[in-house]
C-alpha cells in the first residue's frame, strides 16, 4: 500500500526512463566511438581493434578478447574523484567487458582483442549502463562482427516502488533502495548483465527484471535508428 | 512467418538484424545464419546475388583473404624471413623462397639485399591459416619492391570503391593523371607519376572518392574533378 | 577440459561425482583463529580454505555519513593459494569477489552501521574485513561470505587506547549484527547450471552468478561474471536454489558463537 503513494522526485512514472540520446563517431582517431546520454547522465566509448593482443600468454588461438577500461572523471562527480583507477573502476571495468563479449563474434578474432575504453565526464547514477549502451553503438560503428547489439538499463526499487533508471536522489533513498543494474541481449534473450545490491522480494526483483529486459530491446530499437539514420545515403542502387 | 528477403536490397542494416527467412538462402560475408534466418553480423549495405546475401561494411579492419594483393612495409628481417606490416591486426610472413623464384642460399646472402626493414613491397596473400599466421609471396612478376612513388592509406572498406566495377574508376585516375597506381586491398595506395603534381593530384582524386564513395555518377565527375584541380591552385606547373 | 565436463553433465554427473545442487563437503567452519584479531573465522567449503579477519578501531567517518560507523572489505590473492596467484595488489578478478562480499554486507544493512558511531561526525568506529584465500579449489566468493560473516558474528568490541587503538583486550560487546545474509555461487556451463563450482568448473564456466539472500524472500545482492549470460528462466531458477540449499549453509553458520 505504502508503495503505491511513493512518487518519484523528478515525477516520472514507475517504467519511465530519463531523456536518451546517442551520437556517433564522437572520437575520430577510434576504430568506433559513440556518446550516450540519459538524463545527466553522460558515457563515451571509443573501440580500438582488432588489434594484436599483448602479452602473448593471454593470446587464445580459438578466439579474441574483448577488454574495457572504465573511467569516471574527476569531475564527474561532487566530490572530485582522484584521476587513479580505484577498486570500483576496476570492477566495472570487467563487469562491462563481460556483458558486452557476447555481443561480439569473438571467434573471428583469434589471438586479437577489442579494446572499448569507457570515459564518464558527467555521472547521476546508471554510468555503468550508459557506458555498455555508448558501447555497443560504437563496436558497431567500428565495423566489428556482431551477433547483435546490446541494451542496458538499470532496475530497482526505491521504498516498495519498483522503477527503472535509478537517479542518484533515487539510489540514496532514505528507506532504502535496490539497484539493480541490467545488460540484456534481445536476440539470444541472454541477460549478460546483472548486478543487484539492497532489499528486495524475490517475487518484485522478477517484476523489476521483465520491466528491465522490455526497456533493453527498446533501447536497441534505438540504436538501430541511430546507426540506421547515421548512414542514411550512403544506400546505392 | 514470411519466407524470403526481408530487406531491401543496398539498405543499411545492422547487426543482429534478420535479412531473409527461408532455408534456400545462403550467409555470404558479414551473415549469419540461425535456424530459418539469414542475420548480418555487420553495419552495412546489404548485397544480394541470386541466394547469396552479403553485407559490404561502411567500417572496418582489413582482415586478410587467400588471394588479396596488398601493399606491406618491412618490419623486421629474420634468418629466411621478413615480417611485414600490411595494416592489419597481425603482421604477415614472407619467406624467402616466396620472395624470389632465383635460388637463393640464406646462409651466404644477406637477404637484406633484397627487402630491408622500411621497404615497401607489393605482394600476394597466399595463405591465412586459421590462427591467423599469414603468408605472403612476392614471386611472380608484377609483385615487387616499391621503390619511389607516393604512399597513404585509405580506408579498406573503401578499395573496391576506388578500384570500381572491373576496374573502372582506378583506370579513369590512371588516364587522367597520368600515373601508375596500386590500390591494395589492405587499404594502403601507391603512386607514381612523372612529377609530384600529378602524383598528389592522384591523391586528392582518391581521398575524394572515399568522402563520396555512396554517391551516383561518381566516375564521370572525378574526370571533372581532376581538370578543374588541374587549372586552379596552379597546378599547370612542371 | 570443457568437452568433457559437458559429456559428463549430459549424463547428470560432475568431475568430483557431485550432482549440480550439491555443495562441496566438508563445509567446516572455526572461530577465533587469529588471536590478534577483533573477530576471525577459518572457512573451509570442499578443498576451498578462506581465512577471515575483522579489525576493528576507532576513526573519522565519511563526510556524507557523520554518523555511520564505516566498512571495507578486501581480499588478496595470496599466492600460496595457488600456483596462478601473482605477488602485488589483487587483480579485477580478486577485486570483484571482494566488492561482491561488500555490497552483500554493506547492502543488507547486516551490520547496523548507526550503531557504530561514537560521536556524530568525529569517532566511528571502523570495521575491516580481510579475506586471505589459503587454498583456492574454486568458489572463492562463497567461502570469503561465510568466512566474513562468521569473523562478524566472532568479534568482539576492543579495548582501547587514547589513540582509538585496540590494546589487544576484547570486551564482551558483539558487533550490531541484523540480519544474516547467505551468499551461494553457481555456474553456467553449455546449458546446465551447477552450484559451488570447483576451479576447473570456473575455468571452464561460460557465467556465473553469485546470489545473497536474507529472511524469508529476499535478495540481497546479485553479481554476474565471465563473458557469457542468463536465460530469465535460468536466473529465476538459480536464485530459487539458493533459498533452497542455503540451509546447509546455515547450519555451518549455527554452529558458530
Amino acid at each position: 500500500m505504502a508503495g503505491k503513494k511513493i512518487k518519484r522526485p523528478d515525477g516520472r512514472k514507475p517504467d519511465e526512463i530519463r531523456e536518451i540520446s546517442y551520437e556517433l563517431g564522437v572520437i575520430k582517431n577510434a576504430d568506433g566511438s559513440a556518446k550516450f546520454k540519459i538524463g545527466n547522465t553522460e558515457a563515451i566509448a571509443a573501440v580500438y581493434g582488432p588489434r594484436e593482443l599483448h602479452p602473448r600468454f593471454l593470446q587464445d588461438p580459438n578466439k579474441g578478447m574483448l577488454r574495457c577500461k572504465y573511467n569516471l572523471m574527476s569531475f564527474s562527480v561532487s566530490e572530485r574523484k582522484r584521476p587513479a583507477p580505484t577498486r570500483r573502476d576496476t570492477e566495472l571495468s570487467l563487469v562491462i567487458a563481460n556483458a558486452l563479449s557476447q555481443c561480439v563474434f569473438l571467434e573471428k578474432y583469434p589471438k586479437l582483442v577489442i579494446d572499448v575504453f569507457v570515459e564518464v565526464p558527467q555521472a547521476d547514477a546508471g554510468t555503468r549502463c550508459a557506458g555498455i549502451c555508448a558501447a555497443s553503438l560504437a563496436l558497431a560503428d567500428a565495423g566489428i562482427e556482431m551477433k547483435e547489439l546490446a541494451g542496458s538499463i538499470s532496475a530497482g526499487a526505491i521504498g516498495d516502488l519498483i522503477v527503472l533508471d535509478l537517479t542518484k536522489e533515487e539510489e540514496d533513498w532514505p528507506k532504502g533502495a535496490t539497484d539493480i543494474p541490467i545488460t540484456y541481449l534481445p536476440r539470444q534473450k541472454l541477460i549478460t548483465g546483472l548486478q543487484l545490491d539492497g532489499d528486495i522480494s524475490f517475487a518484485d526483483f522478477k517484476k523489476a527484471l521483465k520491466m528491465a529486459m522490455e526497456k533493453c530491446k527498446d533501447l536497441v530499437k534505438k540504436q538501430e535508428e541511430v546507426l540506421k539514420a547515421r548512414y542514411k545515403g550512403s544506400d546505392e542502387e | 512467418m514470411n519466407e524470403g528477403i526481408i530487406v531491401k536490397p543496398r539498405s543499411v542494416v545492422i547487426p543482429g538484424e534478420t535479412l531473409a527467412r527461408g532455408m534456400d538462402y545462403l550467409p555470404g560475408k558479414g551473415t549469419y545464419r540461425e535456424g530459418e534466418e539469414i542475420i548480418s553480423s555487420l553495419l552495412g549495405l546489404v548485397d544480394i546475388k541470386g541466394n547469396v546475401l552479403r553485407i559490404i561494411p561502411l567500417k572496418g579492419a582489413y582482415i586478410p583473404k587467400k588471394d588479396d594483393n596488398v601493399i606491406g612495409r618491412i618490419k623486421d628481417v629474420g634468418y629466411g624471413s621478413w615480417e611485414v606490416d600490411i595494416n592489419a591486426p597481425v603482421t604477415a610472413n614472407l619467406l624467402l623462397q616466396d620472395a624470389t623464384s632465383a635460388f637463393i642460399d640464406k646462409d651466404l646472402v644477406d637477404i637484406r639485399r633484397f627487402f630491408d626493414v622500411g621497404d615497401y613491397i607489393y605482394a600476394r596473400v597466399v595463405k591465412v591459416s586459421k590462427y591467423m599466421y599469414i603468408l605472403l609471396s612476392t614471386r611472380e612478376r608484377e609483385y615487387k619492391k616499391l621503390s619511389t612513388g607516393l604512399i597513404f592509406k585509405i580506408k579498406p572498406v573503401k578499395v573496391p570503391r576506388v578500384i570500381g566495377k572491373r576496374g573502372s574508376m582506378v583506370n579513369v585516375l590512371k588516364s587522367e593523371t597520368n600515373t601508375e597506381l596500386i590500390i591494395g586491398q589492405n587499404g594502403v595506395v601507391w603512386i607514381r607519376g612523372k612529377n609530384r603534381v600529378d602524383e598528389l593530384l592522384a591523391k586528392k582524386a582518391i581521398k575524394y572518392i572515399e568522402e563520396h564513395a555512396h554517391e551516383k555518377g561518381l566516375t564521370d565527375k572525378i574526370k571533372e574533378l581532376i581538370s578543374k584541380w588541374r587549372d586552379e591552385d596552379g597546378w599547370k606547373k612542371d | 577440459m570443457k568437452e568433457y565436463i559437458i559429456e559428463l553433465a549430459k549424463s547428470g554427473l560432475r568431475l568430483d561425482g557431485r550432482g549440480f545442487l550439491d555443495i562441496r563437503k566438508p563445509i567446516k567452519v572455526e572461530v577465533g583463529v587469529a588471536k590478534k584479531a577483533e573477530g576471525s573465522a577459518l572457512v573451509q567449503i570442499g578443498n576451498t580454505k578462506m581465512l577471515a579477519g575483522v579489525k576493528l578501531e576507532i576513526g573519522t567517518p565519511f563526510p556524507d555519513t557523520p554518523n555511520q560507523g564505516t566498512l571495507m572489505v578486501n581480499m588478496e590473492a595470496t599466492q600460496l593459494a595457488h600456483p596462478d596467484f601473482e605477488s602485488g595488489p589483487p587483480p579485477p578478478e580478486i577485486i570483484e569477489i571482494a566488492r561482491t562480499i561488500d555490497r552483500g554486507i554493506r547492502e543488507t544493512k547486516m551490520i547496523d552501521l548507526e550503531k557504530l558511531c561514537i560521536e556524530e561526525g568525529e569517532k566511528v568506529w571502523m570495521v575491516f574485513i580481510d579475506l586471505y584465500p589459503l587454498n583456492h579449489a574454486g568458489n572463492l566468493i562463497d567461502a570469503g561470505a561465510l568466512g566474513a560473516l562468521a569473523a562478524l558474528k566472532n568479534a568482539r568490541i576492543p579495548k582501547v587506547d587514547e589513540n582509538g587503538k585496540p590494546t589487544g583486550k576484547l570486551t564482551n560487546k558483539k558487533l550490531p549484527l541484523t540480519k544474516e545474509p547467505i551468499t551461494l555461487t553457481f555456474v553456467k556451463i553449455g546449458d546446465k547450471i551447477m552450484a559451488d563450482p570447483s576451479l576447473e568448473e570456473e575455468k571452464v564456466m561460460d557465467a556465473r552468478l553469485a546470489v545473497s539472500v536474507s529472511g524469508k524472500d529476499r535478495i540481497n545482492a546479485l553479481q554476474k561474471s565471465g563473458t557469457g549470460g542468463f536465460t530469465e528462466e535460468e536466473v529465476f531458477s538459480i536464485i530459487d536454489n539458493t533459498f533452497k540449499l542455503r540451509k546447509t549453509i546455515e547450519k555451518a553458520l549455527g554452529e558458530v558463537k
